[in-house]
């Protein structure tokens, strides 16, 4: 699918945004100043060094946090000054958040982990919530996965079930913050080619944290920080999908 | 989040923890069983105290000799007048300055060997006149009551209680056999009704004239007039008239006695309604101890249950964050760590009332200490233990889920 020429839709616009962690009379600023857009059915890599805001980012995008200074308007609504209610109400109907490690309840079997954002947002009774839970891991490929629990599943399977639980109130964007950070190389090639297919098939906005440089050129456009600056925006003109299982750790 | 995921969410946490569950609810279990059993026996031993203290009729009043102060034993007595006499007695059946007396019996007492050919028992028995029975809300078995006649010719005539008269003949009739008391031989003229359960138990009690009591088997000396008795018992004419037939026993009396305005009684005028009210107030206090009790265990469990949704929360602050991402408000949190404490503290007062009705159920009945434990399971008390049990939850609750609620969703991501 390529992209239409018509007036792209903004998901994303952050202006000016900082955000300042005060420790004693020391002040990090993890965010300086960013100025940045992302549209509608965009595939976004975010890369740099550890430690120059990219999780700090993807928390405010995440509307987990809110920044000091700046506006951060998500799908047209200006999210910068919301109630701690009005933005846990954000996250549960706009988004989607894919963690590093996976941040699956334990004790809780794969379908019960997706259901969970339903149980918090009304309306949804049992039956409901089960079908879209059963929908989403259908999706991501755990049909015979349903009542696994964390423990009997690899990294892999843990990660699918994560975004699977991003998936079920089927937001537009997906976030996702190391997502193969702790995967090897077929699991995270598995979990890339998801993604992709999350954002060619289904014309999801996808923001990717990553480390690894193969991962980034899979993506459509590379947002790269250093110090909580944007150094560098560019798109890549052909995505390369990861090849699994080639270089095995 | 809806009432029902609360609730289900709040099960799987408590449940997935079931021996730490058990454990800090055991302090609430303790409290409300012990809670509940005690106050079904005390309830137990009220009721079935004023139950026999009501078949005994709430217009009979005792009157005893003594003074309600101490002053007599100090300065020896005064004279004779701190004993009660038969002429006393009869005094009261003044229609003039006794009007409200319906009826008089007094009564002494005596004690001694009874034998019936090779049978020999111990006995404490009673000297009466015939209104002793109605006095005492008895009824004949077999034979006649102890008449006046008897009294006036100091007859040596008995009247048995059904268990002695099954002691000493079996289970014959023994109306018009003998038997000795205090080496005297007496003619048994009849056998009274058998009373178990009530709170004077006659049956092991021999009646015989009050007169013969005196001079026969405790040989005094005096006049008829000034025989000792050891009570007398007064029926009012009605209910209603207790407390002016009180007034009637308490004015002849002191005339009788000689006693000046400044004088206290030499005498105890007892009612039904005072014992009855004397045993609700030891209930009372009874009630105040075990709701201390209660309060006490309740309060111990309740910390309890604090300090472990204190460690629960800290061990969970991972699951509070992903909880938190995916969408759970603040007050989400909250409710559900305020349900899990309710829901052990509820469980924990629904077990200790379903131990404590079983504590009261099966121990009712049971002898301890030759004494028969009576229970009466109330409804209305487990109900307050139950309810109490979910304020203890919610007040002991709220501070850790109140800091479970206050969590920082990044942070609590980010505890390992
Ligand atoms: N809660 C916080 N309190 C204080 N400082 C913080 C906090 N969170 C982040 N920082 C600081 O902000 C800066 C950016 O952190 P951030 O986690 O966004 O980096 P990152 O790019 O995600 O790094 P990595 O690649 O290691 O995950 C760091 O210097 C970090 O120490
Ligand atoms: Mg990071």
């Amino acid at each position: 699918m390529t992209s239409t020429p018509t007036a792209p839709t903004p998901v994303i616009e952050l202006t000016g945004v900082s955000r300042e962690f005060r420790i004693g009379t020391h002040v990090v600023r993890a965010l300086d100043g960013i100025n940045l857009t992302i549209n509608h059915g965009e595939m976004v890599a975010i890369i740099g060094p550890s430690g120059s805001g990219k999780s700090t980012l993807m928390n405010t995008l995440g509307c987990l946090d809110q920044p000091t200074s700046g506006s951060f308007v998500l799908n047209g609504q200006d999210v910068s000054d919301l109630s701690d209610n009005q933005l846990a109400e954000t996250r549960s109907k706009q988004l989607g958040f894919v963690f590093q490690s996976y941040n699956l309840l334990p004790r809780e079997t794969a379908i019960s982990n997706v259901e969970l954002p339903l149980k918090y947002s009304g309306g949804y009774s049992g039956k409901d919530r089960r079908s879209a839970a059963q929908t989403a891991l259908d999706r991501v490929g755990l049909s015979e996965r349903y009542d696994h629990r964390p423990m009997q599943m690899s990294g892999g399977e843990q990660q699918r079930v994560g975004i699977a639980r991003a998936l079920v109130k089927n937001p537009e964007l997906i976030l996702a913050d190391e997502p193969t950070g702790n995967l090897d190389t077929k699991s995270s090639a598995e979990v890339i080619e998801m993604l992709r297919s999350l954002n060619e098939d289904d014309g999801k906005t996808i923001v990717v944290v990553t480390h690894d440089p193969e991962v980034a050129e899979a993506m459509k456009r590379i947002i790269a920080f250093r110090d909580g600056r944007i150094v560098e925006d560019r798109a890549v003109s052909h995505p390369i999908p990861i090849s699994a299982g080639e270089s095995e750790q | 989040m809806n009432a029902a995921l609360l609730l289900s969410t709040a099960l799987a946490s408590v449940s997935a923890n079931k021996l730490r569950a058990s454990l800090t609810l055991l302090g609430i279990v303790i409290g409300v069983s012990s809670v509940i059993a005690m106050m079904a026996v005390g309830r137990g031993a009220q009721v079935s105290v004023t139950s026999r203290i009501s078949d005994l009729g709430t217009d009979l009043i005792t009157v005893r000799p003594g003074a309600q102060a101490l002053r007599f034993a100090f300065f020896g007595g005064g004279g004779n007048s701190d004993v009660l006499s038969l002429g006393d007695a009869l005094s009261l059946k003044d229609e003039v300055f006794a009007p409200d007396v319906h009826l008089v019996a007094p009564e002494n007492s005596f004690s001694g060997s009874a034998v019936v050919g090779s049978e020999n028992t111990f006995v404490s028995g009673v000297g009466v006149t015939a209104e002793y029975l109605e006095a005492r809300n008895l009824n004949m078995e077999y034979g006649r009551n102890i008449s006046n006649v008897d009294v006036e010719n100091v007859s040596l005539v008995a009247v048995l209680g059904s268990e002695i008269s099954e002691t000493l003949f079996a289970q014959q009739n023994p109306v018009g056999a003998t038997m000795k008391i205090s080496g005297r031989e007496f003619t048994i003229v009849g056998v009274m009704e058998s009373q178990e359960g009530t709170i004077f138990n006659p049956d092991n009690s021999v009646l015989v004239p009050i007169t013969t009591a005196y001079y026969r088997i405790n040989n005094g000396k005096g006049l008829f007039d000034s025989i000792s008795v050891s009570s007398i018992n007064v029926l009012a004419s009605s209910e209603n008239t207790v407390d002016d037939a009180r007034l009637d026993i308490s004015t002849v009396l002191r005339l009788r006695h000689e006693l000046g305005a400044e004088d206290e009684d030499d005498f105890l005028i007892t009612t039904q309604q005072d014992t009855i009210e004397t045993l609700e107030g030891t209930q009372g206090t009874f009630v105040i101890l075990l709701g201390s009790i209660a309060g006490i265990s309740l309060l111990v469990g309740g910390i309890g249950v604090m300090n472990i949704m204190l460690v629960s929360v800290t061990e969970r602050t991972r699951e509070i964050g992903i909880r938190r991402a995916v969408g759970a408000k603040r007050r989400d949190i909250l409710f559900q760590f305020v349900t899990e404490a309710i829901l052990m503290t509820f469980a924990g007062g629904l077990l200790g009332v379903l131990v404590g009705w079983a504590i009261a159920y099966f121990g009712n009945g049971a002898t301890v200490d030759g004494d028969i434990i009576e229970t009466v399971i109330e409804t209305h008390i487990a109900a307050i233990a139950l309810a109490v049990s979910v304020a203890v939850g919610l007040f002991f609750g709220i501070y850790p889920a109140v800091r479970a609620a206050s969590l920082n969703p990044i942070e609590a991501l980010r505890h390992e």
